[in-house]
């Protein structure tokens, strides 16, 4: 554990960067987190006397259409977002890492049916899917996190079908087996944690999409509903006011998203150099 | 003063930045190479031969650093390049052959194109004219119908002949210094001996200065006429094959020769201080395994609806008594891997009965052997030692595997104690227990992989290779470990090798196999003194040998 530490601090020096994204990840989870306690404002509370007013020193990011301030409705919009793009992005590596793992250790029409499914959904224009779910099962943030769980599967089964197929010959697979391993435990318990690295990177990717696909889906009216504080609903309620010059109600939930995004982006890379056991000396 | 060589590396000195800071690779490194000659740089993996190979090239990477010394070739300094220096010199002035040729050659470029590339980068012939030459240089090669091999892509060649088109592909422009790093590694004897014949050829006859890198110390006496020996970065021996051979003086040097098998020694030759064996093992007419009219067909996919079937091991029969060491030899692809598959029931049979023990086994499919108890009577060493360990499991962990599984032990302590006796048995050091795979060596992975094979006490092991990725002076303690192993838990090998002084010196029977048949077989000495089968003869002859006294 404690040589885990070492090497974890070890790939995180190494690139100056990764330390800015561990940072900003650590502020986003940290405002999801305790961002509800921390804000100086209710940020359902509306106060029609000091509607939209630009950034000051009391509000930082300005007030809204109905007084209410921005900058803790942005703060408190973290838990909303991350927790949905976390869910999704959990529930489809599940699926999706098992699914994929099995077709390309099993082969055969396993591998057939599943690569078939994986061909279907992504056939669909993913986001368009996305809000037809959303559409069709209702507007509630256990369905956001469905679709964006489902339309994320197709990535994870081609990154672990792959993986798991070019390992399933090597010689530790077959020592495994002759040691007394079953089929799915040699699966499970020696070749699936040796395809961690790339889906690492996958997993990092992915939550930033999923982000912007919760973000998105609100955006168009097909997600999170106000009054809720959802960085999607704040960047459209603020889209109407952009033209009459209050710049503030879209550029902050905006810019906190898109910070949000490059986080995972930045973060993907050190997070497969932590589970990969040749980076270890 | 003597006049200076064609190549001449003066006092050499390199270094590597790494994470754990700068480690010196090269200390001090000369040699010197003659035109028309080759020279044998010998050494186990990390002396740092293929270092200095490099470094004459600067093909070393960015971590490295010459710190001291010159590398003079021709009269041009090649320790300080500037890049258009080196872009007109690679493969023109000096060509490389890397080990292995199947990874040397782009995939998706044909072999015209590989050729074509060369010739116009270095202006050797215009667009229209490559064809021709190209077609000339794999004549020179020996390759037969080239217009055929010229369309061909890599992938469609075999490892010989992929070689070959290296070898051409380097001489393509003439080059003045040929640089040959471990040139037929991985390659069958037979096919060696003709690609080594080749580079010696047109050593001779295009007056070319060749440096062969090899860990065969047989290859380099056999081809070179000096000999540089290196040990960790540094040149311990250098001179005449005669000398080196004779009258070696260096410590390592000695060690070396001793370690390398050849048709005379005997295993407690291969080190200085043998392991003490106590060989109290009688063999007796008891049979622990028979295999009898044992045959495999893989179904090989042609095209939409039509399969081929493949038949890769053709009715062969043979058995083990129960203490015997059984030797299988033959060349890739003669099905002596699918064999050992097959008994270690990694694999199904297509016909034909496997017999252990008095039991049919052949007939249990792989998958259910599993939960067989006779899983832990047959166990395997795999042929590559790094490969054959999880990278995310530790010594540890891969010792406690099949205890757990087979030996169904889940007391901790119990686990722990019997790893331990097991370390203690393979002599590996008790504190090596919790790295992980790559932070050993390949001996030290050898010995995992055995320990591994013998902790559930079985009574046949069948060694697939298991010495084939290992250093010569490590090769020679594993097989007396092996050997010792053998006689302490009466243990009974099949022994898979396609080194056949090794399978003399390990094993009492062999059995020599070619396209799936086994073509000869009775005792070593009666098959190698007199092989009465031709293939036999061809393979016993394309072993590249040193004797003293042939000298």
């Amino acid at each position: 554990m404690k040589n885990w530490f070492r090497h974890t601090i070890y790939i995180f020096s190494e690139n100056p960067v990764s330390i800015f994204a561990v940072i900003l990840f650590l502020l986003y989870v940290t405002m999801a987190l305790v961002g509800h306690w921390l804000v100086p404002y209710d940020p359902y509370l509306t106060n029609t006397d000091i509607a939209l007013q630009p950034p000051s020193v009391s509000h930082w990011f300005g007030t809204d259409h109905l007084g209410r301030d921005v900058f803790s409705r942005v703060v408190i919009a973290t838990r909303m977002d991350l927790g949905i793009a976390f869910s999704a992005v959990a529930l489809s590596a599940l699926v999706g890492c098992t699914l994929g793992s099995l077709a390309g250790y099993f082969g055969g029409w396993a591998d057939q049916i599943i690569g078939r499914f994986t061909d279907i959904v992504m056939a669909f224009p993913l986001f368009v899917l996305a809000m037809g779910l959303v559409a069709a099962m209702g507007n509630t943030v256990e369905n956001i996190i469905y679709a964006t769980a489902l339309i994320n599967i197709p990535f994870y089964i081609r990154v672990s079908r792959s993986e798991v197929s070019v390992r399933r010959n090597l010689p530790y697979v077959q020592a495994a087996l002759q040691s007394g391993n079953s089929h799915f435990r040699a699966l499970a318990m020696h070749i699936f944690p040796n395809t961690l690295p790339p889906l690492m990177v996958q997993l990092s990717l992915n939550s930033g999409w999923a982000i912007l696909n919760a973000a998105g889906l609100s955006f168009i009216g097909l997600g999170v509903k106000p009054p809720e504080a959802e960085w999607g609903i704040m960047v459209a309620e603020g889209a109407n006011y952009m033209i009459s010059g209050e710049w503030w109600l879209v550029l902050f939930p905006g810019l906190v998203l898109m910070m949000a995004v490059f986080c995972f982006n930045l973060l993907g890379d050190s997070l497969r150099d932590i589970v990969d056991p040749l980076r270890r000396t | 003063m003597q006049a200076r060589s064609f190549l001449d590396i003066n006092r050499l000195s390199l270094e590597f930045k790494t994470r754990n800071g700068v480690v010196p690779v090269l200390d001090n490194v000369s040699m010197q190479l003659n035109k028309g000659e080759i020279l044998g740089v010998v050494g186990e993996s990390g002396s740092g031969k293929s270092v200095t190979a490099y470094s004459i090239l600067n093909l070393n990477g960015n971590a490295s650093t010459i710190t001291a010394g010159s590398i003079n070739f021709d009269g041009l300094l090649l320790h300080k390049p500037s890049s258009s220096l080196l872009r007109d010199i690679r493969g023109r002035e000096i060509s490389i052959i890397f080990q292995n040729p199947m990874s040397t050659l782009n995939p998706i470029r044909s072999v015209r194109d590989h050729l074509k590339d060369m010739l116009t980068a270095h202006a050797q012939s215009t667009q229209a004219g490559a064809e021709k030459k190209s077609l000339a240089l794999l004549e020179q090669v020996k390759i037969r119908d080239p217009e055929r091999v010229l369309d061909a892509y890599p992938y469609e060649l075999s490892g010989g002949m992929c070689q070959r088109v290296v070898i051409a592909l380097a001489l393509a422009c003439s080059p003045r210094l040929l640089i040959a790093d471990e040139p037929t590694t991985g390659l069958d004897v037979t096919t060696q001996k003709a690609i080594m014949t080749l580079i010696r050829e047109l050593a001779l006859k295009h007056d070319v200065a060749v440096m062969l890198i090899t860990h065969d110390l047989g290859m380099a006496a056999e081809y070179c006429k000096n000999i540089v020996v290196m040990e960790k970065g540094k040149v311990v021996e250098k001179g005449s094959v005669e000398k080196l051979f004779k009258a070696p003086e260096h410590a390592y040097t000695k060690k070396l020769i001793a370690a390398t098998p050849t048709a005379q020694s005997e295993l407690d030759d291969l080190t200085p201080d043998p392991m003490l064996i106590a060989k109290r093992l009688q063999i007796t007419d008891d049979k622990i395994l028979e295999v009898n009219n044992l045959h495999k067909l893989y179904g090989v996919k042609k095209g939409f609806s039509k399969k081929e079937t493949f038949h890769a091991v053709k009715g062969v029969s043979f058995s083990i008594k129960r203490g015997e060491c059984v030797g299988l030899v033959g060349e890739s692809g003669c099905g002596k891997s699918t064999i050992s598959r097959m008994v270690a029931k990694l694999d199904d049979l297509s016909d034909g009965h496997i017999i252990f023990d008095g039991e049919d086994i052949g007939s249990i499919k792989a998958k259910d052997f599993i939960n067989s108890n006779m899983r832990k009577d047959i166990q395997m060493v795999f042929q590559d030692p790094s490969g054959s360990l999880n990278p995310r499991h530790t010594v540890f962990d891969a010792i406690v595997e099949p205890l757990k599984h087979l030996e169904k032990i889940s007391d901790k302590k119990a686990l722990h104690k019997r790893v331990l006796e097991l370390c203690q048995q393979v002599d590996l050091d008790a504190n090596l227990i919790t790295r992980l795979p790559h932070q050993l060596s390949g001996g030290q992975k050898a010995r995992v992989g055995i320990a591994r094979a013998i902790a559930v006490n079985p009574k046949l092991v069948i060694l697939d290779e298991p010495t084939s990725a290992l250093d010569v002076s490590v090769q020679a303690i594993v097989l007396q470990l092996l050997e010792k192993l053998r006689h302490e838990l009466g243990l009974s090998y099949l022994f898979v090798s396609h080194d056949l002084n090794v399978v003399r010196l390990f094993c009492q029977r062999v059995l020599v196999m070619c396209n799936g048949e086994i073509v000869e077989h009775g005792e070593v000495n009666d098959v190698f003194n007199m092989p009465t089968n031709k293939y036999t003869q061809a393979l016993l002859d394309a072993i590249p040998h040193f004797s003293v006294n042939n000298l």
